[in-house]
C-alpha cells in the first residue's frame, strides 16, 4: 500500500537517509525515534508537503513522488492538529469537503456520519479555542475521516493528552482504524502507544531507519544497541495485551 | 472573537503593578483628551461656519477622503502578497527587500516629496512617464496618491508581513492535505488568519495618509479647489493669520479621522466574527 524506496530528504545539517519501508494495506504501522530524528519530516515527504532530494514514493501501487499533496488521497492529522482557529468545529470538518466541492447536502451527511464515529455531535458548533486536548484530536481525525482516505499519518496524535485520556483515544485510533480499514502511520517517541496500537514498528534514529518489523522482534531481537535500549527502556507496558490487536 | 478576560489582582504587589499601568494610560488618555477639549473650547463657532460653508475646504475635506481611500486601497493591494512573500518565501535579496520596505518609515517625509520631484521632473523614466505616456503626477491630485502611497504603504506591507509570520504555517499544510491549492490554503487559511493585522496596517496607513503634509507641499503643492487637502489648508490658513479657521479645520480632520477609525474598526471586527 505504502512503498518508500530509497528516499533521501536533506534540509540544513540534516538527512533522511535512503530510507525504504513497504507498508501493507490495512496495517498499523508505527514510526518510533527520539524527538529529532525525522519522523515528522518522515510523514511530511509522505504527504508531499516536502519535496524529496532522491528516491520514489508509491501508494496504492501508483509513483505520488511528483503529485500534489491534494492528490495524494492522505489523511494529516499533525501534531497539536493544526485546526482552523477562524472556523467552528463544524466548518474545520468540512473544510476539505467544500474545497473539493461536495454540495451542502452530501457535506452534511458526511459531518453527521463522521461526528457519530467519533461520537463529537455536541461539538459541531463549538468554536476551537476553548476545546480541550482529548476533543480537539477527535475534531482533527473526524477533519482528515471525512474525506475518506485510503491513508491516515497520525503525527504524535496523543502526545498532548494525560495518561487516561491517551489510553482512552489509543483505544478509540485503533478501533477506527480497524473498522475502516484504513493504512495508518503513527508517529511517536512513546513505546506504550507502539504496543497499545501498532501492528509493527520501525525505528528511527537522526534520519536512519534502524529497525522495521513486529514489536516483539524489535524487542527480542533488538539488531543495533540503540534499539535495545529503546526497546527496553520501559519494559513495563500497561496495556500490552490489548484486544484490540491483530493476533 | 476571544473575550478580554480580566487579570485577577491578588494582593499589594498586584495593586501596585496595576496602578503603575493604569498611571500611564490614564496619563495618555487625559493628555490627548485635554488637547482635543482644549480645540473645541478655543474654536470660534463663526469660523466653524465659515469652514463648513466654504466651497473650497469642503473639495479639501472630499480630496483628503478619497485620496487616502485610494492610497489605502492601493497600499493593501500591495502590502498583502507583499508581505505574504517576504514572510514565506527566502530568496536571494530577501534581506535587502526587506529593509527597503521599512525605508520609507524611518526617512522623513519631505524627503519622499522632493525625492519624487526630482525622479518626475529630472530623470528620464520620470519624464517618460510624464510626458511620453501622458500620466502627470507633478502638482497634478494623482500626485497626492503617489505621495501618500510612497510616505505611507510601508505600514501596511510591514503589519501584513508580520500578521502572516505570526500565521502558523502548518496550517496552511493541512489545508493543502485537504485538497487546497497553493491559493486556495492562502485565501481559505492564511488571509482570514492574519486579516486582524492587515486591518491594523491599514488603519495605519489610512492615517498616515491623511494627515500628510510635508511632501504634498513640494510634490503637488497646494492650489485651491485643485490639489488643496485638509491638512495644507491647515498651514495655509495658519500661515496668513487665520488661526481660528485652521483650528475649525483641525478639529473637521479630528472628527473625520475619528468616525473613520471607528468604522474600519467595526466592520473588521465584524468581518473577523462572521469568519
Amino acid at each position: 500500500m505504502i512503498r518508500t524506496e530509497e528516499m533521501s530528504f536533506r534540509i540544513g545539517t540534516f538527512q533522511l537517509h535512503r530510507l525504504s519501508i513497504n507498508i501493507a494495506k490495512g496495517e498499523y504501522f508505527i514510526l518510533l525515534g527520539p524527538p529529532g530524528s525525522g519522523k515528522t519530516i518522515f510523514l511530511e515527504c509522505l504527504c508531499g508537503l516536502k519535496k524529496i532530494n532522491s528516491g520514489q514514493i508509491h501508494i496504492d501501487g501508483r509513483n505520488v513522488t511528483n503529485l500534489e499533496p491534494r492528490v495524494r488521497g492522505i489523511g494529516y492529522v499533525p501534531q497539536d492538529y493544526a485546526l482552523f482557529p477562524h472556523l467552528s468545529v463544524e466548518r474545520n470538518i468540512a473544510f476539505g469537503l467544500r474545497v473539493r466541492g461536495y454540495k451542502n447536502k452530501e457535506i452534511q451527511a458526511k459531518i453527521t456520519e463522521t461526528a457519530e464515529l467519533l461520537d463529537i455531535q455536541r461539538l459541531l458548533r463549538r468554536r476551537i479555542h476553548g476545546l480541550s486536548g482529548g476533543e480537539k484530536q477527535r475534531v482533527a481525525l473526524a477533519r482528515a475521516l471525512v474525506l475518506q482516505p485510503k491513508i491516515l499519518l497520525l503525527d504524535e496524535p496523543v502526545c498532548a493528552l494525560d495518561e487516561v485520556t491517551r489510553q482512552e483515544v489509543c483505544a478509540q485510533l485503533l478501533g477506527i482504524q480497524r473498522r475502516l480499514g484504513l493504512t495508518t502511520i503513527h508517529v511517536s517517541h512513546n513505546l506504550e502507544e507502539a504496543f497499545s496500537v501498532a501492528d509493527r514498528a520501525a525505528i528511527l534514529k537522526d534520519g536512519t531507519l534502524l529497525q522495521v518489523g513486529p514489536l516483539d522482534e524489535l524487542l527480542d531481537k533488538p539488531n543495533s544497541k540503540f534499539v535495545a535500549r529503546f526497546m527496553r527502556r520501559e519494559k513495563n507496558l500497561p496495556y500490552r495485551d490489548n484486544a484490540n490487536r491483530k493476533k | 472573537m476571544k473575550m478580554a478576560v480580566n487579570t485577577p489582582v491578588r494582593g499589594w504587589r498586584d495593586r501596585v503593578f496595576s496602578a503603575a499601568a493604569f498611571f500611564f494610560v490614564s496619563v495618555f488618555i487625559i493628555f490627548v483628551l485635554a488637547l482635543i477639549v482644549t480645540d473645541v473650547f478655543y474654536v470660534d463657532k463663526k469660523a466653524v461656519v465659515t469652514v463648513l460653508a466654504s466651497k473650497f475646504i469642503r473639495h479639501a475635506l472630499w480630496m483628503s477622503i478619497w485620496t487616502s481611500c485610494a492610497t489605502t486601497s492601493i497600499a493593501l493591494l500591495f502590502a498583502v502578497p507583499m508581505g505574504y512573500s517576504l514572510s514565506r518565501f527566502r530568496f536571494p535579496g530577501h534581506f535587502l527587500a526587506d529593509a527597503i520596505v521599512d525605508l520609507p518609515i524611518v526617512f522623513p517625509p519631505l524627503v519622499a516629496g522632493l525625492t519624487l520631484l526630482v525622479f518626475f521632473c529630472k530623470t528620464s523614466p520620470g519624464r517618460w512617464i510624464q510626458e511620453d505616456l501622458g500620466i502627470e503626477f507633478v502638482f497634478q491630485p494623482k500626485g497626492i496618491v503617489l505621495c501618500q502611497f510612497v510616505a505611507a504603504a510601508s505600514f501596511a506591507i510591514r503589519s501584513a508581513k508580520t500578521a502572516f509570520d505570526d500565521v502558523d504555517r502548518r496550517y496552511e499544510n493541512v489545508a493543502l492535505t485537504l485538497g487546497c491549492t497553493q491559493w486556495g490554503s492562502f485565501y481559505r487559511v492564511c488571509l482570514p488568519l492574519a486579516k486582524n493585522g492587515i486591518i491594523a496596517g491599514g488603519i495605519l496607513t489610512w492615517a498616515r495618509a491623511f494627515g500628510l503634509f510635508g511632501p504634498l507641499m513640494i510634490f503637488v503643492g497646494s492650489f485651491r479647489g485643485r490639489t488643496e487637502v485638509l491638512s495644507t489648508t491647515i498651514f495655509l490658513e495658519q500661515s496668513v493669520g487665520n488661526l481660528e479657521v485652521a483650528l475649525a479645520i483641525a478639529l473637521l480632520l479630528i472628527f473625520v479621522a475619528l468616525i473613520a477609525v471607528t468604522c474600519i474598526r467595526l466592520i473588521g471586527g465584524s468581518a473577523l466574527v462572521r469568519l
